[in-house]
């Protein structure tokens, strides 16, 4: 039962429905990827596991370690163990990132957290990312580049350490020097308590990240899953193959 | 900070106690010619300065109310008492002088702790009058003067002659004008040339009276390449009739001299607080206002910096929240009457269920002030929808080259930010508090510590169950 699975889960959003029976399981010590053309539903899926309020599900469910959490909120999921590094991550004017990442990590804990425990915590996550302390300092997101909105996630992961982690398109729009920090950051996290699923459209953070297994959304369903091998072939051969023997089976 | 202050803090209502205080004089309603003479006889003032309340009594007799802005129609000024002496000892230096039930309120409100800690000096009035006043004995060893308005008048009455309503004259406002005639308590403080005064002084007002008028009247001069930094705070206790509390702030800063007027009002929501300051600033002098309006039911403040001599500065911190019932019409005022003077506005306004927020701000440079330079930024922000704001930015420009910019903004809480503070394990409450906070950041780092603790718990009690 530990793992993170999704049942049949169907949802739309301004009538429309995006998600048409998804089945997926991560389980804990396990990374997984899921690729799929645009417009598949990957950041819906992403956004829905984090509790997102503008869908609605229809049907399915969402069971963390056996327990369904459609019913819970954003933040009792988060406080749970569920982390969403977000595509798109959002700018909080005036807020600086270690006022955040602090009192986030006491709502994780449910506890107070000192300084100097945070601090202990924030080196360590800051040096896996190879990331200056002036950071801290910043305000959350706020003209950061499109890189360094990435690579704040990933401190937020290191930070917060949650069992299950969805990245959303993480490495899209890095060089390659920050997309082996980001694939460091999330090596770090792995071991035996510790489930993943990044989303991604290419094969070569893939290569830093080595997933367990690959899954590829169509439609708002998962149609194909495999091992690291998948993603190659799909690079090589793109969707439309995979596309055409899907209609065939059904 | 101390753990005193912190565990305070935050108990919103821990300043709307009332107090069991039997005044030893209190004036009949209404303003008239009487109540005025009282006024005077009780302070045993110069001649002069009777006349000159007089003068401004007909003033303000004459002067219609304003209507250009909040409304004021539930503001009955015949009901109100203008004259309330708490206790027969006024301007006490230590605070065992200080009338046992007054004393308490203010260790309730934790001034003594603050001024053996942070303080260079602390004035504290209670109703009419000033109960306390004392300055650390090195500056007053340094010539600094730190008293009750009335003192300066009597012991100073030269150098208080000098300045007193050449700043603010009673012609002002209809409300400078009710503040010149019924003045009473507010500190008077001198800076002598070159010294530097390290940490802030405070003035805390308390009013306690019901239906009850408080007039503070503060002079502050500033000498030649003097520091300094004046907080005033203010509380009441929550009665169901309306009071007000209509301060008159003058303060004059001389050549190279920097000074700074920090004003935190948590007045109680049935006060109306409309207020007139205003500095004069000369050659590369500076002067700062840091502007925060919490409480009252309508306030009128609008901090003013006349830069009269090249080089002088000024920068004018306001914020404002509102919540239903209240109005906060606030801004400031920038005249910029000499070459190379510059200045900055920075407002920044929640305005939360029903409560309005209006930045009202005056720039203007006048002929002649070559190469000066101003910019305002106004940035409101509305949690409800019902919630309101407006901007009223005059600008009069006399002067080609100079450089004046404005920029205003009206943002709401944004779904997308919470829910990713959320998808971080804040509760929503959290997450709205949060993004309040860091909305008004930018002069929320400018306020002293505790001031600033203490408007983050405020925020975050306000945001408590306000979304979703
Ligand atoms: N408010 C909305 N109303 C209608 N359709 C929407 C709305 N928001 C998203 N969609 C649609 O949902 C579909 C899935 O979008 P989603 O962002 O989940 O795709 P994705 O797989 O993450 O794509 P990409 O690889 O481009 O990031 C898209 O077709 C998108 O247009
Ligand atoms: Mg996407």
């Amino acid at each position: 039962m530990s793992q993170l699975e999704i049942r049949d889960l169907w949802a739309s959003i301004d009538g429309e429905t995006i998600l048409k029976g998804v089945n997926l399981v991560v389980p804990k010590g396990e990374v997984h990827a899921l690729m799929g053309p645009n417009g598949a539903g990957k950041s819906t899926l992403g956004k829905i596991l984090a509790g997102d309020p503008e869908y609605t599900v229809e049907r399915g469910e969402i069971l963390l370690d056996g327990e369904n959490i459609l019913e819970l909120s954003p933040d009792e999921r988060a406080r749970k163990g569920l982390f969403l590094a977000f595509q798109y991550p959002v700018e909080v004017p005036g807020v600086t990132i270690a006022n955040f990442l602090r009192l986030a990590l006491q709502a994780k804990l449910g506890r107070e957290v000192g300084v100097a425990e945070f601090w202990t915590k924030v080196k360590k996550a800051l040096e896996i990312l190879d990331w200056d302390e002036g950071y801290l300092s910043r305000y959350l997101n706020e003209g950061f580049s499109g890189g360094e909105k990435k690579r704040n996630e990933i401190l937020q992961l290191l930070v917060l350490e949650p069992t299950y982690a969805v990245l959303d398109e993480t490495d899209s729009g890095l060089d390659i020097d920050a997309l082996k920090v980001v694939a460091r950051g999330v090596n770090a996290m792995r071991g035996p308590n510790f489930g993943a699923l990044v989303i991604t459209h290419y094969q070569r953070i893939l290569n830093y990240i080595q997933p367990d297994k690959v899954h590829v959304m169509m439609d708002g369903r998962v149609v194909a899953t495999g091992g690291p091998e998948l993603a190659l072939e799909l690079e090589a051969k793109g969707y439309e193959w995979l596309r055409e023997k899907v209609k065939e089976g059904a | 900070m101390s753990e005193l202050d912190i565990r305070q803090i935050g108990e919103e209502y821990r300043w709307h106690f009332i107090d069991e205080i039997r005044p030893v004089f209190k004036a009949e309603k209404g303003l008239t010619r009487r109540v005025i003479e009282a006024i005077s006889y009780h302070k045993g003032e110069p001649e002069w300065m009777l006349k000159f309340r007089l003068r401004a009594l007909e003033i303000f007799q004459k002067k219609p109310m304003p209507t250009w802005g909040p409304d004021l129609s539930g503001l009955d000024l015949d009901n109100l008492v203008y004259y309330v002496k708490p206790a027969e000892v006024r301007d006490a230096k230590s605070w065992d002088e200080v009338p046992e039930e007054i004393r308490r309120t203010y260790e309730r409100l934790g001034i003594p702790e603050a001024e053996r800690k942070v303080l260079a000096g602390v004035g504290a009035q209670y109703d009419s009058e000033m109960v306390y006043h004392r300055v650390r004995e090195e500056l007053e060893r340094q010539g600094v003067i730190f008293v009750a308005i009335e003192e300066g008048m009597k012991k100073y009455e030269d150098l208080f002659k000098e300045y007193f309503a050449k700043v603010v004259p009673p012609e002002d406002n209809k409300f400078a004008a009710l503040n010149s005639a019924a003045w009473s308590g507010g500190s008077f403080v001198y800076v002598p040339p070159g010294v530097k005064v390290e940490l802030p002084l405070q003035a805390y007002f308390r009013v306690n009276t019901p239906e009850f008028g408080q007039f503070e009247r503060t002079l502050i001069i500033v000498d030649e390449g003097a520091e300094v930094h004046y907080i005033e705070g203010c509380t009441a206790p929550m009665y169901s009739t309306e009071s007000l509390h209509t301060g008159v702030i003058e303060i004059v800063v001389k050549r190279g001299a920097r000074s700074r007027y920090t004003t935190i009002q948590n007045w109680s929501t049935n006060m109306y607080n409309l207020v007139t300051q205003r500095a004069l600033v000369y050659g590369e002098a500076y002067h700062e206002w840091v502007d925060g309006n919490l409480g009252s039911k309508v306030t009128m403040k609008y901090p003013s910096s006349y830069l009269l001599e090249p080089g002088a500065r000024s920068e004018i911190l306001s914020i404002a929240f509102a919540k239903t019932g209240q109005h906060q019409d606030t801004g400031g005022k920038l005249i910029l009457a000499a070459p190379h003077t510059s200045g900055t506005i920075v407002s920044k306004s929640i305005s939360k269920g029903e409560g309005r927020a209006s930045y009202r701000g005056l720039v203007k440079v006048m002929e002649g002030a070559r190469h000066a330079k101003v910019n305002v930024e106004c940035d409101a922000l509305l949690i409800d929808p019902e919630s309101r704001t407006d901007t009223y930015p005059y600008i009069e420009i006399e002067e080609e080259s100079a450089h004046v910019g404005h920029e205003a903004t009206v943002s709401k809480i944004n779904d997308e930010q919470i829910f990713y503070l959320q998808s971080r394990g804040l509760e929503e409450d959290e997450a709205a508090a949060l993004i309040v906070r860091g909305f008004i950041e930018p002069i929320a780092k400018e306020l002293p510590l505790e001031y600033a603790v203490e408007l983050n718990k405020l925020i975050e009690l306000e945001m408590e169950g306000s979304v979703g």
